[in-house]
């Protein structure tokens, strides 16, 4: 596209045509305020924050979705902006919870953020009417608190666009609009999949994770129990924006020593029950491709995709891998062989789990999610939750020296570490299954066409004289739209991964907020994403099938991959269930 | 599927008899009895009226010589239903069921009109005038609503006999795509629905790239201003003069496709519109290759659920795609990516009425009607305060005066005029000052009213305007979608300052409370009902500040029309002690011994207004 000249309050800049104000202001260093706008989530102009002044137009613009034209002239910050501004700031106020203090919000609310910066005080407010809503607490994932919401919707455009979903949206009209399911059912009686996109995209506390951390610490306080705790993957390069650190920043470390500074019994890594999950899902990929079983074969860590999987294609169940996600798989063995080894009564264990992910609370609690009789987790907190605990506790986390993990279930190899992201698990699983196949050390361990933030990626590798299809998708809108094509028929695959979350895990809907102004320019999925990138690299073990302990527990334990004692423990089964009918 | 030839051997079949109805003098071969069919006179019973008239004929055996004309609005809505008999052209108002009897006898059989039906300017003057002179029609003119309330909408015969489909096989067969738009800029027509857009730059927009892309030729017929009923009229009496032109404007940018958008609560309307569509399928002036050019056309409506906002562009067309109706930021423009996506032009259903005639007639015909700036015509419902409440239409620049105290007859019961209201919730009121004003888009707007879609409610002297203000505020605050927060709270909290005002618990600030709030709501809001919501606020408090100071620092509502303002008082001297007052008051607020005077509580009363009603001997008076 060509450049085109644009001044942004006397600035110019050099801009590719299509680019919005929003976008050519922030070339020129200046941060228009929004709070509706999300970067190719919702973009509806709606909360008319981001207003500015044009020449030559007839009305203000709405600079977030405004494309700039060739020699455009706009202001974006005159004192009669930055008072309709304030007066949009109020007129929300007007009608919020302003229990701001109690909040979670609170310290990164982006409209607390935007009334201190255009100096909204008490001493013009308007008084009024107040909507208010009853906290929908139904789902083990995710409360909903009317009270809160502004109205901005980048929840709804979150479940709508980028999960193709749509569970929630605008319910009413004018003044009574508030954000709900059809008919404002229970959220637990919809067919959300709990992955907290929603959470994530909101800017305020209208939407915030089931908080189990009381629970966690009570459990570390009793003596009586033995507490064990497993980070997933991804926390590890996001766990440091909640203390201020950079997008990204990858601070294994730092959470290891946390983690055992919160008084956890032992730390241990949700990495390890990854490598556990390649050797039980590249041996049934084999098994299926061997001996004519289902295919493709789909992966079925993310525990949002297995709802999603129940409610809208449950003709495809057949299809998901049985292994039971590595959050559950790690449980199951600390439960089993863990409480065996050690000789520790398994009522004693209480295990909890660190993932960047909602649904993972709500997978906690599953059927069959039980090996040796009792849940596999307890707890699954978020990223945000043990961001939380970590600040409750004093400790200067940035400044905190590195710590290792406990052995025998704190060993992951690099194969592990990327499955936070897009492509991680496909790649891992290759990793093992061609060296399984060809009984040949692989080449290069980098499977590129698999990595990227790509909606759907696609490859084909030959194996031994086969050929191996297999196909990538994270976000549910595009897994939606993978599957139709594997439905019609258009496409065939071996082996399919699919995530939740755009981008995966990283991405996760239990991971920081990251404001709209940073995540409108910077894509924090890649950004995280290079951090487990570079985790894996640098790991001298980088497949899952050479991870030591592993190899042990399937010599001590387990026999082999697929074992009758691994199906018993490791692996799972799936519910059929109705769109929007689990009410019924 | 007809031919051009059998469309014209229609019209050489049909046009005397049709014409006869409109003043032609071919001799009649049968008798006509015009009967409205529109929806107000239809809740007022007309179809009983037709059904005790084809009972009549029937029993006489007289159907191959009378035949029923069910019409579409005639204009004259406060003395509906009406009845036109031709020939002849006798006029009969309010025309109750079991009135078909003596017109049916006495002059349809015998020959002698009723005169005791005729209409009050006749039974005033004792004169007999054709409708079309009386003072209600003789400064109207009808061009969007040249055939509504004479032909039967039903019936696409009747509208070919009126030169029906005739400007669009001109368009398809003399002219190209680009004749054609520029003919409808040339006339100057602008858009109907309030805006006054250009629609021929509009049709020019989305013209580009013709024959590649899919476009969209959309209909607004989702009219939604509180006592407007302009386009439903023309949909229920006229509604292949839409048809027609939704096939011009098809081509002249390329679309193929049509929709109207029309409210499901006008189902008088959307009946005639399906019955429209099926018919002119059935002759093939809509579909596949039309009249054998090569040309394809054809129109959906979409029934609305009943959103205000759904009338505006954007919302309209997110509501056609299976969406909540919202509006969306423009850009981009319909013209570029409207309905699905698509280049997409959308008109009101009375600027598209207008279309057939100047593509016929031409550019010229249409400009010599109007102002310098505003051509042709203007179809209004007159509501509100005014003897002739009904649909007029008149030539642009006609003024405020002509159209309330000519066509409209006048403030009723004596009263004296106090404001218009026009534009609806978008609009303002134009106070008497401005009685002389010239109806154009340009003059409304430059004294803060606007053209609006054609409501126009006549406020006199027992109008407050702070109710005006409020209830047209409150329509907008029910209405709003709720998507952008200028709308969604700022109308909210204006209605609360207003309520605050009507309830005598207003301060001074709160007009520049309400001043600010509505300058802010007008500049931010994201759609046209939000930008133009404060609108009725503000003019009244531009023309009748005086009222607002009245209720706010003298506590009183000159109109004597807030309650909250208001006590209810018995004069003891003409309180002759009947105890009807008392015993019809719902709140038990007025006591008394029978034949003593009675008392009213105002502590315990209501202000229903109940004792007032119910005394005979006017004592009550409000305070």
């Amino acid at each position: 596209m060509a450049d085109i000249k644009v001044t942004v309050d006397g600035i110019q800049v050099t801009v590719p045509e299509g680019t919005t104000l929003l976008e050519a202001a922030k070339v020129a260093g200046i941060d228009i305020p929004t709070l509706c706008y999300l970067k190719d989530i919702n973009e509806i102009g709606a909360c008319r924050m981001c207003v500015c002044e044009v020449e030559g137009a007839r009305a203000l613009v709405t600079s977030c979705v405004y494309p700039c034209t060739d020699g455009m002239v706009a202001h974006t910050n005159t004192p009669k902006l930055n008072a309709y501004r304030k007066k949009t700031l109020q007129l929300i106020l007007s009608d919020h919870d302003q229990d701001c203090l109690a909040c979670v919000r609170s310290g990164n609310c982006e409209l607390q953020a935007l009334c201190k910066r255009y100096g909204v005080d008490k001493s013009d407010f308007f008084t009024g009417a107040k909507n208010s809503f009853e906290k929908d607490e139904s789902s083990a994932s995710i409360v909903r608190d009317n009270n809160k919401c502004i109205l901005c919707r980048r929840c709804v455009g979150a479940c709508n666009n980028s999960q193709g979903i749509g569970v929630i949206g605008a319910n009413e009209r004018g003044f009574d609009t508030f954000i709900g399911s059809a008919f404002n059912l229970p959220l637990a009686e919809t067919s959300c999949v709990n992955c907290g996109q929603c959470i994530t995209a909101c800017p305020v506390g209208a939407l915030y994770e089931k908080d189990s951390i009381a629970d966690v610490v009570a459990a570390i306080n009793d003596p009586e129990k033995v507490v064990i705790v497993q980070p997933a993957p991804s926390v590890r390069v996001g766990l440091g924006e909640c203390f201020g650190m950079p997008v990204g920043a990858e601070v294994q470390g730092k959470m290891a020593t946390a983690l055992r500074r919160l008084g956890f019994d032992k730390v241990f890594d949700t990495n390890f029950s990854a490598d556990l999950t390649i050797m039980e899902e590249a041996n049934e990929l084999l098994d299926r491709v061997k001996n004519g079983g289902v295919l493709p074969l789909i992966t079925s860590c993310s525990p949002g995709w297995i709802k999603f999987c129940e409610h809208y294609y449950p003709d495809m169940i057949p299809n998901l891998s049985s292994c039971k996600s590595p959050q559950q798989m790690f449980g199951a063995v600390a439960k089993t062989f863990y409480a065996e080894k050690m000789g520790i009564p398994v009522e004693k264990i209480v295990s909890v789990s660190i993932m960047p992910c909602t649904a993972k609370k709500f997978e906690c609690g599953r059927d069959d999610q039980s090996a040796a009789g009792v849940p596999d987790v307890d707890y699954a907190l978020t990223t945000r939750e043990l961001g939380r605990m970590i600040e409750m506790s004093g400790m200067d986390f940035a400044n905190l020296p590195d710590g290792e993990f406990d052995s025998p279930l704190g060993s992951g190899t690099g194969a592990a570490v990327i499955f936070g992201v897009t492509g991680g698990v496909m790649e891992a699983a290759l990793r093992t299954a061609v060296e399984t196949l060809t009984g040949e050390e692989l080449a290069s361990l980098d499977f590129v066409d698999v990595r990227g933030i790509e909606g759907i990626k696609e490859a084909s590798y030959n194996v031994a004289g086969l050929e191996v299809k297999v196909a990538v998708a994270s976000g549910l809108a595009n897994a939606r739209k993978l599957l139709d094509m594997v439905k019609s028929g258009e496409k065939e695959y071996h082996f399919i991964e699919i995530m939740a979350c755009p981008g995966g895990c990283v991405n996760g809907g239990g991971q920081p907020h990251v404001p709209s102004n940073v995540r409108n320019f910077v894509d924090i999925r890649e950004v995280r994403a290079k951090g487990l990138y570079s985790l894996d690299v640098n790991n001298p073990l980088r497949k899952s099938h050479e991870n030591p302990d592993i190899i042990a527990l399937y010599k001590e334990y387990f026999g082999e991959p697929g074992s009758e004692k691994a199906h018993h423990i490791l692996h799972t089964k799936y519910v059929e269930r109705k769109v929007n009918g689990d009410h019924e | 599927m007809k031919t051009l030839q059998e469309l014209k051997e229609i019209k050489a079949l049909k046009q005397d008899q049709v014409n006869i109805r409109f003043g032609g003098d071919a001799e009649a071969e049968k008798t006509y009895i015009v009967c409205c069919g529109g929806t107000g006179c239809t809740s007022s019973h007309s179809v009983e009226l037709m059904d005790n008239f084809r009972e009549l004929i029937k029993k006489a055996g007289k159907e191959d010589e009378i035949e029923i004309i069910p019409t579409g609005c005639q204009g004259l809505c406060a003395k509906g239903p009406i009845v036109v008999v031709f020939p002849g052209n006798v006029f009969y108002q309010e025309v109750q069921p079991e009135m078909a009897e003596r017109i049916f006898n006495e002059h349809i059989i015998g020959g002698t009109p009723v005169a005791e039906y005729f209409m009050t300017e006749e039974l005033a003057t004792g004169e007999t005038i054709p409708f079309e002179e009386s003072s209600f029609h003789k400064d109207q003119m009808r061009l969007a609503l040249r055939n509504c309330g004479r032909i039967n909408p039903e019936n696409i015969d009747e509208y070919i006999a009126r030169e029906g489909y005739e400007a669009l096989a001109k368009a398809l067969t003399e002219m190209t795509p680009e004749e054609v738009i520029q003919t409808v800029m040339d006339s100057g027509l602008r858009g109907r629905g309030g805006g006054g857009f250009p629609t021929g730059k509009k049709w020019l927009f989305a013209s580009g790239n013709r024959g590649n892309v899919q476009k969209y030729v959309a209909c607004n017929a989702d009219e939604g201003d509180p006592g407007a009923f302009m386009d439903r009229s023309i949909l229920e009496g006229d509604p292949h003069s839409v048809l027609e032109a939704m096939a011009i404007a098809g081509y002249a940018i390329g679309a193929d496709q049509g929709y109207i958008y029309v409210r499901a609560e006008y189902p008088i309307a959307i009946d005639r519109l399906r019955i429209a569509i099926d018919q002119a399928r059935d002759y093939g002036v809509l579909g596949k290759n039309i009249f054998g050019t090569g040309f394809d056309f054809d129109i959906d409506l979409r029934l609305g659920a009943g959103a205000f906002v759904c009338g505006e562009e954007t919302a309209l067309m997110t509501s056609i795609e299976g969406n909540r109706g919202e509006p969306r930021p423009r850009p981009p423009f319909p013209a570029v990516k409207g309905l699905f996506e698509s280049p997409t032009i959308l008109n009101n259903v009375e600027t598209y009425a207008n279309v057939p005639q100047i593509i016929l007639k031409g550019a010229d015909w249409f400009a010599s009607y109007g102002t310098e700036t505003s051509k042709g015509t203007k179809v209004f419902a007159l509501g509100g305060k005014v003897n002739n409440t009904g649909l007029v239409e008149v030539p642009m620049g006609t003024t405020l005066r002509q159209v309330i105290e000519d066509v409209g007859g006048g403030v009723p019961n004596g009263k004296k005029f106090k404001a218009a209201q026009t534009g609806g919730p978008s609009g303002g009121c134009i106070p008497a000052d401005y009685y002389d004003i010239k109806i154009d888009y340009e003059t409304l707007s430059s004294i803060g009213c606007m053209m609006g879609s054609g409501g126009m409610i006549v406020l006199d002297e027992d109008n407050c305007m702070v109710d005006i203000a409020k209830f047209f505020l409150g329509f907008t605050v029910s209405e709003s979608c709720g998507k952008c927060t200028p709308c969604r709270i700022g109308t909210k909290r204006m209605l609360e300052i207003l309520e605050k005002i009507s309830e005598g618990k207003g301060e001074l600030e709160d007009l520049d409370r309400l001043e600010d709030l509505a300058n802010y709501i007008k500049a931010n809001s994201l759609c046209g009902l939000g930008q133009t919501a404060p609108n009725p606020v503000l003019s009244t408090i531009k023309f009748f500040k005086d009222e607002y100071i009245a209720h706010i620092v003298d506590k009183t509502c000159p109109a004597g029309v807030c309650k909250e303002l208001l006590s209810f008082v018995i004069d003891p001297e003409k309180c002759k002690g009947c105890t009807k007052c008392a015993r019809n008051c719902p709140a038990g607020a007025i006591s008394g011994e029978v034949r003593q005077a009675h008392v009213i509580d105002t502590a315990k009363c209501i202000k229903c207004g109940a004792c007032v009603d119910n005394c005979h001997f006017g004592a009550i008076y409000k305070k």
